[in-house]
């Protein structure tokens, strides 16, 4: 047995944990768990945990519906809250009986791609900022309530959310997912907190972490959180801003070498352009993975400083990538902003796609279009267009159409997911084409 | 003898009786239990009576022995040779004697296992005997690990600051005990890496980063100044013991 597995056998025994939750996810990117007891944790690290995927949205076919849980022990954690017991997670991998990896698990899509870029010698660097809303109530069907009315940076000392924030923020830290900084966003009740980087797997893994946690927390307090994109028309929606750099060991060659660099702000080396190239020429194509929901595209508009246009920047915040201002001689912060993601999306699966998008870029060595200084949104689409500049999809019909025809993404994800997902979200999309709203009722049926 | 110096597995024999100043500062502060005795008969005779000593289900014995060839120099080898004689001989036995007495240790090669000249370094002195115990096939490293509020129980993979359960991942854990292991001493993230990891991670050298931040916010507020950043170098848990007079910075 590992010492890694021994660790966790010792330490469940020492902390008296009573129940163990497996954890993965699935292809949408709910997380699942299997729980077992100590007992069975032995058995569980040396032959898996075998249960039928069959009822896990994306895993399965049904002529191969066998499959195996396999806990990563390097992600055991007690939980900082409690199930009638001491309770501890490990997150999983999944693999088939016979052993191989499962090309429906969305961790497993992520290592493949993860262990292509090592063997370049790239290892993926991600911090997210993660934002989300507190409402009173969560009846699905019912626009909700925020819990309080507050703004942008306001000292709001003494209400609900703020102290829920704050109880967050330490249960997190307790579970070793350090924040960065945490704060009131724009509209009322959204909450904004940012993760430090880390390498992307552990990031996806603290990322389904943290859903979890600000859920559960808020559900204590018999209020109800939500990554939802676009829950309230009018008001600034949800994104998980993504902050990206690669390292090569203890290097990051986003950053530009200094002895060629002009020393200009926001400068980044030919590896990191390239990247940004990459990411900006697929980025219609893996939108559909990163904005996977009918609602996501409402928050993709004009107006609420969500990207609409494919286009970078240094200092404007209506572009889809930013270079943001570091010091020059902070040479691990040089990165970029990838701002069109949302946190209902699958980190996993997200992830995947960004990176191969960006690693196309520095396959090809993609030129990098010029800069966009402008104000996007302040242009008309005529005048945008005219500039050269293509529009991020405009909904989830869009962005499928552009996924299916993309083999980058294909070859990203594996003809699995590839294909499970792109049925199940033209499904979703069939079934929001055929509904009538009550937009339409207001609007047509006085008048036609 | 005291009932308190009741020779155990974890009690080195100490010759003199009054050993000098660093050497007990070096065996205090490095958590080892000592007895010091001028008479070699006060240990032996001990051990060997332990055979048909009525409470004897596990016999005392000693985990090892460190001498100090001073004035007295034939007293001290002579302690030597009559931990020698036994038929389970105390081992290891380490002399400590001066540089002008190294002619000594001619044709006394089966007395002990190692020297070490005084002056000594107490790190070098803490290598010597940590090898030596080794070779002996004995527990390298007391169970637990201590500084200040923080506890490592190296048996059991426990973490606490005071009673306060830390909660840690295997690799966490393992950096902890790395670096309490030797307070003060900074380590470079390469060093880390490689004797803490010792294997690629998706995470690269920047992993040792990552972990730091995991730790220290575990640790909380409270405590997570214990981890020093060390600019341009590396990182170091709390400060050396053998820092001069116990001088703080």
């Amino acid at each position: 047995m590992e010492r890694e597995q021994e660790y966790v056998l010792r330490a469940a025994e020492e902390r008296n944990v009573k129940l163990i939750r497996l954890w993965f996810t699935d292809v949408l990117g709910k997380l699942k768990s299997v729980a077992i007891s100590p007992v069975e944790l032995e058995t569980a690290f040396v032959e898996g945990v075998h249960f039928d995927g069959s009822a896990i949205d994306g895993f399965s076919r049904i002529q191969e519906s066998d499959v195996m849980a396999k806990p990563d022990p390097s992600t055991f954690e007690v939980l900082p809250w409690t199930e009638g017991g001491t309770t501890a997670r490990m997150f999983c991998d999944i693999e088939t009986p016979s052993g191989r990896p499962f090309d429906g698990d969305p961790r497993q899509v992520l290592r493949r791609n993860l262990l292509k870029a090592q063997a370049d010698g790239q290892i993926f660097q991600v911090a997210p900022e993660m934002e989300f809303f507190y409402f009173a109530e969560g009846e699905p069907g019912v626009s909700p309530t925020p819990l309080d009315s507050g703004s942008y940076f306001d000292l709001t000392t003494s209400d609900v959310a703020s102290d829920l924030r704050r109880r967050t923020i330490s249960v997190l830290e307790a579970m070793g997912i350090p924040v960065e900084y945490s704060f009131h966003e724009d509209s009322p009740s959204q909450h904004e907190i940012d993760l430090r980087y880390t390498d992307a797997m552990s990031m996806a893994d603290q990322i389904m972490t943290f859903r979890l946690v600000v859920r559960e927390l808020a559900m204590e307090q018999g209020h109800y959180a939500s990554f939802m994109p676009k829950p309230l028309e009018g008001l600034q929606g949800s994104g998980m801003h993504l902050h990206l750099s690669l390292f090569e060991n203890d290097t990051n060659i986003f950053h530009p070498d200094p002895s060629t660099a002009q020393g200009q702000v926001g400068e980044l080396s030919p590896v990191g352009r390239n990247f940004m190239a990459g990411l900006l020429r697929h980025a219609p194509e893996i939108t559909a993975v990163t904005n996977q929901l009918v609602n996501s595209y409402k928050r993709l508009v004009v107006g609420y400083e969500a990207p609409v246009w494919v286009s970078w920047a240094r200092n404007n915040r209506s572009a889809l990538i930013r270079v943001p201002l570091t010091k020059p001689d902070k040479t691990s912060s040089t990165r970029i902003e990838y701002r069109a993601p949302d946190p209902a999306c699958n980190p996993y699966l997200a992830f995947s796609v960004i990176l191969a998008a960006g690693r196309a870029g520095i396959e090809g060595n993609y030129d990098l279009p010029a800069e966009t200084t402008q104000n996007l949104y302040e242009l008309s689409s005529e005048e945008v267009a005219k500039m050269g500049v293509e529009p991020v999809p405009r909904s989830l019909a869009e962005a499928i159409d552009v996924m299916e025809r993309s083999e980058l993404v294909h070859e990203a994800l594996g003809e699995h997911i590839f294909e499970w997902f792109l049925r199940n979200k033209r499904n979703e999309w069939e079934s929001y084409k055929s509904h009538v709203s009550q937009w339409e009722l207001k609007r047509y049926l006085p008048n036609w | 003898m005291s009932a308190a110096s009741e020779p155990s597995s974890d009690m080195f024999a100490v010759f003199p009786a009054a050993p000098p100043t660093e050497l007990v500062r070096f065996l205090d502060l490095g958590g080892y239990k000592w007895h010091g005795s001028d008479q070699a008969n006060e240990i032996v005779v001990q051990s060997d009576e332990t055979g048909s000593d009525e409470t004897a289900e596990a016999p005392p014995t000693w985990a090892g022995a460190l001498v100090t060839i001073d004035e007295r120099r034939e007293e001290a080898w002579r302690f030597c040779r009559e931990l020698r004689k036994r038929d389970a001989p105390i081992e290891p036995l380490l002399v400590l004697l001066g540089g002008d007495r190294l002619d000594d240790l001619q044709s006394r090669a089966d007395l002990f296992d190692d020297f070490i000249i005084t002056p000594f370094h107490p790190q070098e002195l803490e290598a010597r005997l940590q090898h030596q115990l080794l070779r002996a096939g004995r527990g390298v490293r007391p169970e637990l690990i201590t500084y200040g509020p923080l506890t490592l129980n190296v048996e059991t993979y426990q973490a606490m600051f005071d009673d306060r359960h830390l909660d840690l991942t295997f690799m966490e854990y393992e950096l902890l005990r790395f670096l309490a292991s030797s307070p003060g001493q900074v380590f470079t993230r390469e060093t880390l890496l490689s004797r803490v990891w010792g294997y690629e991670y998706f995470g690269g050298a920047r992993t040792v980063d990552v972990h730091i931040r995991r730790l220290r916010a575990k640790m909380g507020e409270e405590h997570s100044s214990l981890i020093a950043t060390v600019r341009g170098v590396g990182y170091k848990l709390g400060q050396s013991r053998w820092t001069a007079g116990g001088e703080h910075r």
